[in-house]
C-alpha cells in the first residue's frame, strides 16, 4: 500500500492508492476510495456509478446546524454552474438518511445527500476527515476527476463555511487540464 | 478572495467612483442579518461621506426566503427605470411586508407602471441579471449573507457589521497619505 506521497504528481500520472485510514484528508492525485451509501431509504449510490464526469463530495458535520445549512444552499445556489461542468455534487454526513430526507425537503437541496451512518463515518475515515472527538464528519471538499483520481481537496474549519469558489476554480483547472493533456472524458 | 468581477458601469453605486474605500455587498432583501447591515451601512455612509462608494449585489437565497426573489427582482425592474436605491431601501425598511402589496405601493410611490412590473416578474426579465450576480458571488467566495469586499477583497467579520468601520477607514486614511 502506498502512503500519499504524490500530492503535486501530474495528471497522467497512475493514481496513487490511499491508505486504508489516512492520516489526514486525502490529497490531489489519490484514487478516491469507492464507497456506497444509501440516498434514500431504499437507494444506494456507488461513487464508481459516476466515473466519466466530475464528482463534488461535500463532507460537513450535521443536517441542521446553523453553518452546514449555509454551506448545502451555496452548493444549491451553484447547481446551474457546477452543471455546466457535468459534476455531480454529494452531501455526505453521519445523519440518517431520515434526517437526511427532512433536511432535503425543507432546504429544498438538489443534490443527493449520503448517510455516512453505519458504520459510523467510514467513508469519513476513508477521506481522512472524520472528527473521532466530536463523532461527526469534518467539513471537508474534494472534487474527484473523471477517472476517479482526488483533484482537488480542502479541509475547512468546523465553524467555516468554505463556499464554492475553491470547488469552481478546481472545476475550472479540472476542464483546463482534461482539454489541454488527455483527451476528453467520455 | 477577490471579487470578480469588479464593480463595473452594470452595478448600483452610491458614492463617487472615485472614492478610496469601495464597499459591495452581496445581500438578501428577505435575510435578517442582511435588514441588520442596512442600517450599519447608511451610518457608515454618513461616517464617510465621499470617501466610501457602496454597491449592492443580489444574492437571494429563496430556498428558505421565498420573497426574496421577487424582492430583488423589483429593485432591478425599479433600477431599470433609474430608482433603484428608493427601491432597495424601501425594501430593507419594510422588510417584514416583503410581498405583492408592497412590491405594488411601491412601484406606484415611484410613479413606474403596476402592469410593467407584473410583466416583469412573469416573464422573469431580470432574472438573468439577478443570477449573473449570484455566480459572481459564488466564484468570489460569497458563502451566505450579506458578504461583505472592501475595495475587492472580502472582508471576515467576527460578530458585528459595525466591524466593517475600521477597515474602511483604515483604506481612506491611506489613500490620504
Amino acid at each position: 500500500m502506498t502512503t500519499n506521497s504524490s500530492a503535486a504528481a501530474p495528471a497522467a500520472a497512475p493514481a496513487a492508492e490511499p491508505a486504508a485510514e489516512p492520516a489526514g484528508l486525502l490529497q490531489p492525485g489519490v484514487s478516491a476510495p469507492d464507497f456506497t451509501l444509501k440516498a434514500t431509504a431504499d437507494q444506494e449510490l456507488s461513487l464508481s456509478e459516476l466515473r466519466g464526469n466530475p464528482v463534488v463530495l461535500v463532507f460537513y458535520p450535521a443536517d441542521w446546524s446553523p453553518v452546514c445549512g449555509d454551506e448545502l444552499l451555496v452548493f444549491n445556489q451553484a447547481l446551474p454552474l457546477l452543471r455546466k461542468y457535468n459534476a455531480t455534487v454529494l452531501g455526505i454526513s453521519v445523519d440518517s438518511v431520515w434526517s437526511h430526507q427532512a433536511f432535503e425537503q425543507d432546504r429544498k437541496l438538489g443534490f443527493d445527500l449520503l448517510a455516512d451512518y453505519q458504520p459510523k463515518g467510514a467513508v469519513a475515515r476513508s477521506y481522512g476527515v472524520y472528527d473521532e472527538q466530536g463523532g461527526f464528519d469534518k467539513r471537508a471538499l474534494f472534487v474527484i476527476d473523471g477517472a476517479g483520481v482526488i483533484f482537488w481537496s480542502y479541509l475547512s474549519p468546523t465553524a467555516i463555511n468554505p463556499g464554492v469558489d475553491g470547488v469552481l476554480d478546481a472545476l475550472d483547472r479540472l476542464q483546463h487540464t482534461s482539454s489541454t493533456t488527455t483527451p476528453a472524458q467520455q | 478572495m477577490t471579487l470578480h468581477p469588479p464593480v463595473g458601469p452594470d452595478d448600483y453605486v452610491q458614492g463617487p467612483a472615485d472614492a478610496p474605500a469601495t464597499l459591495v455587498e452581496y445581500g438578501d432583501y428577505q435575510c435578517p442579518y442582511c435588514g441588520e447591515a442596512f442600517g450599519i451601512i447608511k451610518q457608515l455612509q454618513q461616517q464617510f461621506g465621499d470617501g466610501l462608494r457602496f454597491c449592492f449585489r443580489n444574492f437571494p437565497i429563496p430556498e428558505i426566503h421565498p420573497q426574496a426573489l421577487p424582492a430583488a427582482e423589483t429593485a432591478e425592474f425599479c433600477g431599470a427605470n433609474d430608482k433603484f436605491w428608493q427601491a432597495h431601501d424601501t425594501l430593507y425598511d419594510n422588510q417584514e411586508r416583503l410581498g405583492p402589496e408592497l412590491y405594488t405601493a411601491l412601484v406606484r410611490e415611484l410613479d413606474l407602471g403596476v402592469d410593467d412590473l407584473e410583466t416583469a416578474l412573469r416573464e422573469g426579465t431580470y432574472r438573468n441579471r439577478i443570477q449573473d450576480q449570484v455566480d459572481s458571488g459564488l466564484r468570489s467566495g460569497v458563502n451566505g449573507t450579506p458578504t461583505f469586499f472592501l475595495n475587492g477583497e472580502r472582508v471576515a467579520l467576527q460578530g458585528s457589521f459595525a466591524e466593517l468601520a475600521d477597515p474602511i477607514e483604515r483604506v481612506i486614511e491611506a489613500a490620504r497619505r
